[in-house]
């Protein structure tokens, strides 16, 4: 089938201003969105740019907004998006665009940095591995799925606006830890996230949750965190 | 303008193998690690079913059967002394991992669950072994996430997407790499006194692979143009169960958990091929079978093209809790209920054995024993050899860990005890004559069309099966094409994150390493594990025993010369399941 690709270009190196470009490309109704990103720049314009690379959702390296939801363009299919319109794509909102699709991601990984997203512990090493019980394990399975791709931070308004927000990611990243039972470091970890600028400011838009390729329940987990704040305190 | 930065080592690559290395080398001695994508990007994100170590947490189990399958999984072109250390480290590397805070599954008692995968079996053959340590069908993920994390902790320097396009090497030392910051289009130079390659794999020569569009053999590609050798490039893993068209990767581990393969009698097909362990064979056996159902004409689908990989008979919870992601693979990419519908699947482009000669320090090797100083390898892009001439499933998150902590240990032990070698003269001018080059080029040829050309005579004629003829004809193709290379432009003149200009030179790599590939296969009159001549269909002791050694000659040319395999206690025997 023909689909029209419309795309939002921008390469300050040409010009300070972005433009949305159109291209007919065919596809298969079961081809990735990806694919048509493909021949589009393998086939019309090779200056198109954006991150891929596993192209099958596990690597998080290509979230964007296809006819304005984030996803990620390698687990978005064609006729998943209504293709006899013109297939909207533009950069994530909400990080500085650097060309085309690509965006300045070190904001958002400064921001899971900053929640200390790594098992802490005191004490000697055991020789063996820690013991943890399958319930355990099991509850904080759903927040180690994160690809970090950003799709739930740059879809939230509230990062939108607040430019200082560590936004759903940074709080997943958290909830990975903070629920694990061999961890130690959940005091300072949540002292973190009682920022102003921490959980607080999430206002349960449910936008993080609708918006995760990994189907990761964001805004619960984000729920989860500040009831630990209030109790465990 | 070219910036200059100084590291005692330099790690190419930040996958699991250039992260463990950092971690390691982070510790002891200034480090960077260098990516041409984000470290969590890497390709062993993808990587699914487990890492294999003998904890015998669930049943009996020991490192000595865990390097005899290796062995033999790999047709007894493994090193055997390799194969050892990697059993024997595999347990703490495990144990590591879970300090580092790695959520595994658990037992009931809190231990590390363990799994059967193909090839891994319990005193030397007799039936398979629950050995694989895994999360879900998700470890490659838990692992790079884990490494990264552990990466943040130790704060370890990261250069992203910074594209390494040349090493230095000065009087035969490593002395340095050359790399192209996308963000930029500038050149930096990094002068070190180690250097780790950590780059991963070539799946991209063929069109229907498992692997991601950057897995293009970049480090391979750079240490062969410096005339260093690779070892034993025709031996390329095909994954059996790759989702049918697509080749994304369907683990190993639905069979472990109990799937089945049919055809389109619904016959279980592989109690043919290998009675005692059927569907857990090893993969170059099950691809095999399941391409020679198609081939007599027992492929199911439309074009009788695929087999079925049946879970039909799995608890759903069992599917939900093991097999979470590839389970919606299937339903994402061909529409189908795994709870219901039996998956379509094919062989899929998976892994190179190959790759730059190491030995178990991971030292870089420039004939079949010298040691190129400062230089180190290790993960898909090295060969050690571990995986001989057919890898084991999980043994590849498990060589990236093993051998990447060595790397690491032994890059910054090495830098400690050498100063800085001073860089060639104008250590840039080859990367900005190649991109200059390939920037101005006004060719009429386009990158994507000479690629797609490449991979599908890959897959035609260099796949599961090969022979003389199908061999010949890919390596006109891959000539021809490297004719037209030269003939390329790009359309981006831009300097700011030039992705046109990176293809192109991404498939300068291709185009060498697919020749490679099947210049040492033409060569190879015996069919062994990965590597399987329809003219030659018996493995070949006599003459074939030994690994290949590729050198790429002044006019380009690729001169072949072998190097016997080490053997310590296993003699080869025939390899039955």
């Amino acid at each position: 089938m023909d689909v029209t690709v419309k795309i939002l270009r921008y390469n300050p190196e040409v010009s300070e201003e972005a433009k949305w470009e159109s291209y007919q490309v065919t596809a298969e109704p079961t081809d990735r969105v990806l694919d048509a990103l493909h021949k589009v720049k393998w086939d019309l314009d090779g200056s198109l740019t954006f991150r891929r690379s596993c192209a099958h959702g596990v690597c998080g390296s290509d979230a964007m907004r296809i006819n304005g939801k984030n996803r990620l363009a390698c687990k978005t299919l064609i006729k998943d998006v209504n293709p006899s319109q013109p297939i909207t794509v533009e950069p994530i909102k909400g990080l500085p665009v650097l060309k085309d699709l690509v965006v300045d991601m070190e904001p958002f990984f400064d921001a899971y940095r900053a929640v200390m997203p790594f098992l802490v512990t005191d004490g000697n090493e055991p020789t063996r591995e820690r013991l943890q019980s399958p319930e355990d394990r099991e509850r904080f399975d759903d927040t180690t799925k994160c690809i970090l791709c950003a799709a739930c931070t740059t879809s939230c308004p509230v990062y939108w606006t607040d430019g200082q927000y560590f936004g759903p990611q940074a709080i997943v990243g958290a909830h990975r830890f903070i629920f694990d039972s061999r961890d130690e470091g959940t005091a300072q970890r949540l002292e973190v996230l009682n920022d102003k600028e921490g959980v607080w400011r999430c206002r349960t838009t449910f936008n993080c949750t609708e918006a995760c390729p990994r189907g990761i329940e964001v805004t619960k987990a984000i729920q989860e965190v500040k009831r630990a704040l209030i109790f465990r305190r | 303008m070219v910036q200059t930065h100084k590291y005692d080592v330099v790690i190419v690559g930040a996958g699991g193998a250039g992260m463990r290395a950092a971690l390691e080398s982070g510790q002891r001695t200034r480090t960077a690690v260098l990516t041409k994508l984000y470290p969590t990007r890497s390709h062993t994100g993808a990587a699914q079913g487990g890492m294999c170590a003998a904890l015998a947490n669930v049943e009996e189990d020991n490192w000595e059967w865990h390097t005899f399958d290796t062995v033999k999984g790999g047709d007894y072109l493994v090193d055997q002394d390799a194969a050892e250390v990697m059993a024997k480290e595999a347990i703490d590397a495990v144990l590591d991992l879970e300090k580092m805070g790695l959520p595994f599954n658990r037992t009931e008692e809190g231990r590390i669950d363990q799994r059967r995968f193909g090839g891994h079996t319990r005193n030397h053959g007799e039936a398979a072994v629950r050995r694989s340590c895994f999360a879900a069908d998700r470890t490659g993920h838990m692992i790079l996430q884990t490494l990264y994390q552990q990466c943040i902790k130790h704060n370890v320097e990261f250069y992203n997407e910074f594209y390494v396009l040349d090493v230095l090497l000065t009087d035969g030392r490593a002395s340095g790499v050359v790399a192209y910051e996308l963000a930029t289009g500038e050149i930096h130079v990094f002068n070190a006194k180690s250097i780790i390659f950590a780059s991963g794999g070539f799946g991209k020569v063929f069109r229907t692979t498992s692997n991601a569009h950057t897995l293009t053999g970049d480090g391979m590609g750079i240490v062969w143009r410096k005339g260093l050798p690779l070892e034993d490039m025709e031996f390329f893993q095909f994954h059996p169960t790759g989702l049918a068209g697509l080749g994304v990767l369907l683990s190993e581990a639905a069979r472990g958990e109990g799937g089945i393969l049919r055809n389109s009698e619904n016959e279980r097909f592989m109690e043919r091929y290998a009675p005692t362990i059927k569907d857990l064979a090893p993969r170059d056996m099950v691809a095999r079978a399941m391409a020679n159902e198609v081939r007599e004409g027992r492929g199911a689908g439309p074009e009788k093209a695929y087999v079925y990989l049946d879970l039909t008979h799995l608890p759903k919870e069992q599917i939900d809790a093991k097999l979470p992601d590839i389970t919606e693979f299937a339903r994402t990419y061909l529409g189908v209920e795994p709870y219901t519908e039996m998956i379509p699947v094919f062989p899929t482009a998976h892994y190179a054995m190959g790759g730059v000669p190491t030995n178990i320090k991971g030292e870089v090797l420039s004939d079949n024993e010298t040691v190129v100083p400062g230089l180190y390898a290790a993960g898909e892009v090295a060969c050690v050899s571990v995986h001989g001439a057919n890898r084991l499933g999980t043994n590849s998150l498990l060589d990236i860990n093993v051998f990447g902590r060595r790397a690491g240990i032994y890059a910054a032990e090495y830098a400690r005890t050498v100063g800085f070698e001073e860089l060639p003269e104008t250590p840039e001018k080859y990367v900005v004559d190649q991109i200059e080059m390939l920037r101005d080029a006004g060719g009429s040829e386009r990158v994507a069309a000479i690629r797609a050309e490449l991979q599908a005579t890959m897959d035609i004629n260099a796949q599961v099966y090969r022979d003389e003829g199908s061999l010949k004809q890919a390596l006109s193709d891959i000539e021809g094409l490297k004719a037209r290379y030269v003939n390329i432009s790009v359309q981006d003149k831009g300097k700011r994150f030039n992705t046109d200009l990176l293809e192109a030179i991404e498939l300068g790599f291709l185009l060498d390493l697919a020749e490679v590939l099947v210049v040492s296969a033409l060569a190879r009159n015996e069919s062994r594990g990965g590597h399987y001549r329809e003219d030659y269909p018996n493995r070949d002791d006599v003459n074939f025993m030994r690994h290949t050694m590729a050198y790429r000659q002044e006019d380009g040319t690729v001169r072949l010369d072998y190097k016997p395999v080490v053997q310590t206690r296993y003699e080869p025997m025939e390899r039955k399941y």
